[in-house]
């Protein structure tokens, strides 16, 4: 049993790397000091050493306390590392190079290859991190990150450079990719009353609410360049596509048509200069593209039923996936740009929510393939590759899941798992495996990773 | 554990999966069409009967009503605005509005309708928040408000799941609609586009639009004015009911009309 186990657990890893494959080819022609595990999925084994603290100032512990639990977890659920697990690592506290001893963290029990270790403390206000990484395998020149940060010291700070830390180590041993530790995701809340549109770290961490319109808001998506907020929100006209800018924190004009007409789910190009979405204006719910202004609204579909939930692919902004409700049951298609081309991509069941992963070879969605009253049929996530059309089921007989959104590395997808009426947001990688959850009130939905 | 060894074996397998092959495996039409499945076949070819009655007829909003019908030689048994029902029994229900149940029996020996009115008594004045207590009976039809009147004349349209097309069996509660709006050309319109729980959000706002504009596609055709009429979807983000049963589905799969009332907006 314990061999079957061993082999079988090693299929996500393998399947992972699959999906990651061209991925970490994109990032190849990049300089890289250490490519990501060997070709068989295996991991790269690292210890993140508790950081010493440099003095007894009344803050340091605590702040020392977030960074620590904020920077293990991070490169914990990078998807990439094999993590020495707090039990198995040596006790100290290294504060700099000269204070490891780099055989202690590459013996057994930790067996680490890369070991991240440093110093924190707080003095007049400033919080001073420094912040080190070693590969215990070359003895000479061992050193493959050295940083050192300074801000204000606040809890949100201790987080934000432990992300930056995390994020820089990411970088340097995950091929190239940038991590996902300084992200945030945008999702949709009803803790005030109403459903309203909130952010939160990656992490769950950090969360606060960002609309207050009073009426139900959905469907939020972050602009590539993080500074504008697309969502529809029910007004006495109908729905209407509210662009909110996080800079100036009103909403900026975006004309939607028709007075009474529907238009929903926005969706922007990677580059940031279209919006597509789904508007009832010329009498039936069809994909719309518009620059970021509303203006030079072009119709892409023309057919009976509903269309909606437009997702570009981001790497080419020259096609679009969506669900169509044509031939009966919502199913997902993609078309070019100009809405010629159109594909149709699931075969039956229940088909929604599609999200382009940023290598723009998959699509993730949920999907309930023996949809009907009284079938058997759940709604997972699924992914698929678009040229192919072969599918992964990532979700299992959990809940009712939903609004799939890839983050920018591609390794992860948030998700809204609905377990007895109650919504909440989950991640996990995206060959399904390590599912955590992020949100735990009950109510909240619809998340959408931002792109940076 | 099999479970994630038969993920692997569809992703890498090079055998791509055929659209067809998996389309055939996909009850879509069956699936599409719940309210009139059949739910006790039988050989026989003689005409079904219909009857159903609702005791008391006439309520204050709030209060329950007890629906009962009986049917003969009918395969396929549906209440409007309930959904599919067994060929006989009772069932309580408390409508918000004046609410028209019609009976359909079909059998391999033809179709049988009936139908009974629950009206909704609303004291004289505007809109009733809550009844009032003490005042039974009260408000005979002859002195009806123009919003008694309307509700008592106008009723919503209900739909199949995940359809959008308006079933047979509502066309004449939809013609009895035109009739009275067209005959009250000042009178202006919101229709509403319901839907029940099931599926995505994003998605059934859209289709609740397609409600809503079947109806008033109708309504037009009909020959009301299209500028009288005023569209919303409400998606699954406003039910009328949040049972997980397909009483309640069948409730929330709807396009609400209501008076848009000046100073509505």
């Amino acid at each position: 049993m314990n061999l079957h186990r061993r082999i079988i657990s090693l299929y996500p890893i393998a399947l992972i790397a699959a999906l990651l494959l061209t991925l970490t080819s994109l990032a190849s022609a990049q300089d890289e000091v250490h490519a990501m595990g060997g070709t068989n999925g295996e991991r790269l084994r690292i210890a993140a050493a508790t950081f010493k603290a440099t003095n007894t100032d009344a803050q340091t512990n605590a702040l020392k306390a977030t960074f620590d639990a904020t920077f293990y977890n991070d490169l914990a659920s990078a998807g990439i590392f094999d993590m020495v697990s707090r039990s198995l690592a040596p006790q100290d506290s290294p504060g700099s190079p000269s204070e490891i001893k780099v055989d202690s963290w590459s013996a057994a029990p930790a067996n680490a290859t890369m070991v991240a270790f440093g110093s924190i403390g707080v003095s007049n206000g400033k919080l001073a991190v420094s912040g080190w990484v070693f590969d215990t395998h070359n003895t000479a020149n061992p050193q493959v990150v050295g940083k050192q940060y300074n801000e204000v010291a606040s809890q949100d700070n201790a987080r934000k450079v432990a992300h930056q830390f995390a994020d820089e180590i990411i970088y340097r041993l995950g091929g190239g990719i940038n991590g996902i530790a300084e992200t945030k995701i945008y999702y949709v809340s009803s803790r005030s009353g109403t459903k309203e549109i909130w952010a939160m770290d990656y992490d769950g961490q950090n969360a606060h609410q960002v609309t207050n319109l009073g009426t139900i808001s959905i469907s939020p998506r972050i602009s590539p360049d993080n500074t504008k907020l697309a969502f529809a929100s029910m007004g006495r006209q109908g729905w209407a596509i509210h662009v909110f800018s996080l800079e100036l924190n009103r909403d900026l004009s975006f004309p939607t048509g028709t007075i009474g007409t529907s238009n929903l789910t926005p969706a922007w190009s990677g580059n940031g200069e279209h919006l597509a979405f789904s508007s009832s204006r010329s009498g039936d719910p069809d994909i719309w593209v518009a620059d970021s202004r509303g203006s030079k609204a072009d119709r892409l579909t023309n057919t009976k039923g509903p269309d909606v939930a437009p997702t570009w692919n981001p790497r080419t902004n020259a096609q679009l996936a969506w669900v169509s409700g044509r031939s009966g049951l919502p199913q997902i298609y993609i078309m070019d740009a100009d809405g010629t081309n159109v594909q149709r991509l699931t075969d039956g069941g229940y088909a929604i929510s599609p999200s382009w992963s940023p290598n723009g070879q998959f699509l993730t969605f949920s999907w309930n393939r023996k949809y009907g009253p009284g079938a058997p049929g759940g709604q997972d996530i699924y992914v698929m590759d678009i040229a192919s059309k072969k599918w992964i089921q990532l979700t299992h007989g959990s809940g009712s899941n939903d609004y799939p959104s890839w983050a920018p590395d591609g390794r992860h997808i948030v998700f809204e798992r609905s377990l007895g009426g109650h919504s909440d947001l989950w991640m996990m990688l995206a060959d399904g495996t390590e599912q955590k959850q992020l949100t735990h009130g009950g109510n909240s939905f619809m998340p959408n990773w931002s792109w940076k | 554990m099999q479970g994630r060894l038969n993920i692997l074996g569809a992703f890498f397998s090079v055998i791509i999966l055929l659209a067809a092959s998996v389309l055939a495996g996909c009850n879509e039409d069956s699936s599409k069409q719940p309210a009139t499945q059949s739910m006790a076949p039988t050989t026989s070819t003689t005409a079904p009967t219909a009857t159903i009655s609702a005791t008391p007829s006439a309520i204050p909003v709030g209060d329950q009503v007890t629906i009962e019908w009986q049917t003969t030689d009918a395969s396929s048994v549906s209440i409007t605005g309930i959904g599919s029902v067994p060929s006989s029994g009772t069932r309580t229900v408390s409508p918000p509005v004046t609410t028209t149940y019609r009976l359909v029996a079909k059998g391999p020996g033809g179709r049988a309708e009936a139908a009974t009115v629950v009206t909704i008594m609303k004291t004289p004045v505007t809109v009733v928040v809550q009844p009032p207590p003490a005042q039974p009976a009260a408000a005979p039809a002859t002195t009806q408000t123009p919003e008694q009147e309307f509700a008592a004349n106008v009723v919503d349209i209900f739909f199949d799941y995940d359809a959008y097309e308006v079933r047979p069996d509502a066309q004449s509660n939809l013609s009895k609609d035109a009739a009275y709006l067209v005959n009250h050309p000042n009178l202006n319109i919101i229709i509403g586009g319901y839907c029940d729980e099931r599926g995505s959000n994003e998605y059934n706002v859209a289709l609740g639009e397609n409600r809503a504009n079947s109806v008033k596609d109708a309504l037009v055709t009909a020959g009301v004015a299209a500028n009288r009429i005023h569209v919303v979807s409400y998606g699954k983000e406003k039910p009328f009911c949040t049972d997980s049963t397909e009483e309640c589905w069948q409730q929330n799969r709807r396009a609400g009309i209501t008076l848009d009332t000046p100073g509505h907006e």
